[in-house]
């Protein structure tokens, strides 16, 4: 039998920062269609992790290979143009335009064209599509509020349109539940859920365990940079060493 | 009674931003006169006026072509400084070609504005990475050192520049060709800025990163505004060279990187017919000032102030403010 090339293979990923290792020899495996949960303390390297994976910095050590290929060190573009979306922590959106606007800027990228093989439909209908399936209002004046004045629940949602908008193989969202009410959270799972029977396979970096929990079978830990657990949420849970992460430990 | 004032948009103002649909002449005359009326009230100028005026609206034109480029590239967040680098750059090239490869003006300048347009993009190349004030004084920079380096090495005529150019056929064409440039470039830059292309413009200025992660190369997208920019100044520069017959170091000079940004600031950023605007209304009054005499540009610097803090969105953003606006005065309900 021929031997699976794993989806996404993050091997020994390395970047310091002046002597602090942010992310040290982090390795870990995705099979497609599969969501990834990534949890751990402030601080402890998980938006560095996706900005190594997502070119966004370069690393010091390590290779990440996609679909069997060394993307290591590329550009963003070129590895958006891939097929691997992220969300940002701090949401990017374009601020001056109107929110169905800001869509027509992935939507206008070289791998949507690619994708859609020369035959383009109304970008601006497809924009208004998409905001609807994150959640916005079809039949208000939402979509075409200039994005500066959209309050932060619609500009997470936003964030996750600007991924599916470049029709994505593997979206990596980081903290999108971060800043949002329990009602808004709970609005925006099943969208998630949603994509995963879709075959979308998702990094979910999450600080609501709960609700990553609810949607994640497997999640990998990190403090201080170092992987220090993976496996289904209730064992890790139990791990010793992630209840130190979590709590502190006693008596030092 | 106590009185507020209203201020409506007109509706015609909302549905023609994306749905062009007109139901009269009236609105068709609404969205047309703003259009017409500059571009009449400038043929008319050029029928009545001396050739001495002939003259200053030529280089009127010039200085809106270079700010129209300026507002170009800072829409894609590049903010330079050094319009100057364009307009010289074009200005040689043009002289050179003219000089040495006795190309006629009505060939040199189209080669100028496309080799000048390129010249300038490989020489930026290396700082596209660079934001905001970096940028900005990297374009500072390089204008001021181009003229050094002709200075030393004595290139193309030193400091005696190389006179005895091909002039143009006669002034009415200088002044056509001018106007019609600045026009078409405005006009175009419009056009661009609102399509779909200009939105990744205007999106690189607002968030790059984001831009990045939608798959697209800003880089390549920057140096493609960046070759338009520079082309635009590039002609500016190789139609003055023919105008003045004439080509030396002063191409580099401040005026050329500050009058545009000057311009730019007093009609209104962010919409090309504000800063040419503001080339148009500038560049006269400097001349209009010269019989006053010594106290010249202090009395240009005090309107530089005025217009600064009476209207800091500038001329052109509050016309169009206005025009798209009915006031009316309501009563006050307690």
């Amino acid at each position: 039998m021929k031997q699976e090339v794993p989806f996404l293979n993050v091997s020994g990923l390395t970047k310091g920062f002046g002597g602090i290792k942010a992310v040290d020899s982090v390795s870990f495996e995705l099979k497609k269609g599969e969501i990834l949960g990534v949890i751990g303390p402030n601080g402890s390297g998980k938006t560095t992790l996706v900005n190594l994976i997502t070119g966004f910095v370069k690393p010091d050590a390590g290779k990440v290979y996609y679909q069997g290929r060394d993307i290591t060190g590329w550009m963003p573009h070129r590895i958006a143009d891939l097929g691997i979306a992220r969300a940002f922590q701090m949401v990017k959106p374009f601020y001056q335009l109107p929110a169905f606007k800001n869509l027509i800027i992935p939507l206008f990228s070289p791998r949507v064209k690619r994708l859609a093989g020369g035959k383009y439909g109304d970008r601006d209908a497809m924009a208004i599509d998409l905001l609807e399936e994150v959640g916005f209002e079809r039949d208000s004046f939402v979509p075409f509020k200039v994005a500066s004045v959209l309050p932060h629940g619609y500009l997470k949602r936003m964030e996750l349109a600007l991924c599916l908008a470049l029709r994505p193989e593997l979206i990596i969202l980081d903290e999108l539940f971060s800043g949002l009410s329990m009602a808004e959270v709970a609005s925006m799972l099943p969208i998630i859920e949603k994509l995963l029977s879709e075959n979308l396979t998702i990094i979910m970096i999450e600080h609501r365990l709960r609700e990553l929990f609810r949607i994640s079978n497997r999640v990998i830990v990190l403090n201080f940079g170092k992987k220090i657990a993976e496996g289904p949420p209730k064992e890790v849970m139990e791990n010793e060493e992630v209840k130190k992460a979590y709590l502190g430990s006693e008596a030092e | 009674m106590e009185y507020r004032k209203e201020r409506i948009d007109r509706g015609i103002k909302a549905r023609t931003e994306d749905i062009y649909a007109l139901f009269s002449y009236r609105e068709m005359l609404y969205l047309l006169l703003p259009r017409v009326v500059p571009i009449l009230i400038l043929l008319l100028l050029t029928l009545m006026v001396s050739v001495y005026w002939q003259k200053v609206l030529i280089s009127t034109a010039v200085f809106a072509l270079l700010a129209l480029s300026w507002d170009l590239l800072t829409a894609v967040g590049m903010v330079s400084l050094g319009q100057a680098l364009f307009f010289g750059v074009g200005a040689y090239m043009s002289g050179i070609l003219n000089h040495d490869f006795h190309l006629t003006p009505l060939l040199s300048i189209p080669v100028a504005t496309i080799g000048g347009g390129v010249l300038c993009t490989i020489l930026l190349l290396p700082v596209l990475r660079l934001r905001g004030i970096y940028f900005a004084m990297v374009t500072l920079a390089l204008p001021l050192m181009l003229v050094r380096i002709i200075e030393a090495t004595k290139i193309f005529g030193g400091t005696e520049g190389l006179s005895g150019l091909s002039g143009l056929p006669s002034i009415r064409f200088e002044l056509y060709l001018s106007l019609l440039a600045v026009l078409v470039v405005l006009f175009f830059f419009r056009r661009l800025i609102n399509t779909d292309y200009g939105l990744v413009l205007r999106g690189i200025r607002d968030n790059d990163r984001s831009v990045m992660r939608s798959g697209i190369n800003i880089y390549w997208y920057k140096a493609q505004a960046l070759f338009l920019a520079s082309s635009v100044g590039a002609f500016a520069g190789a139609l003055m060279t023919h105008v003045y017959m004439f080509v030396g170091m002063p191409v580099f000079e401040m005026d050329y990187s500050i009058l545009p940004i000057a311009s730019a600031v007093v009609g209104g950023m962010g919409t090309f017919a504000g800063s040419m605007l503001g080339a148009f209304i500038l560049v006269p009054l400097s001349e209009a000032l010269r019989g006053v005499g010594g106290l010249r540009i202090v009395i240009y610097g005090l309107f530089l102030v005025i217009f600064t803090v009476g209207l800091p969105e500038g001329i052109f953003h509050y016309l169009q403010r206005k025009y798209h606006q009915f006031e009316r005065w309501v009563k006050v309900e307690k």
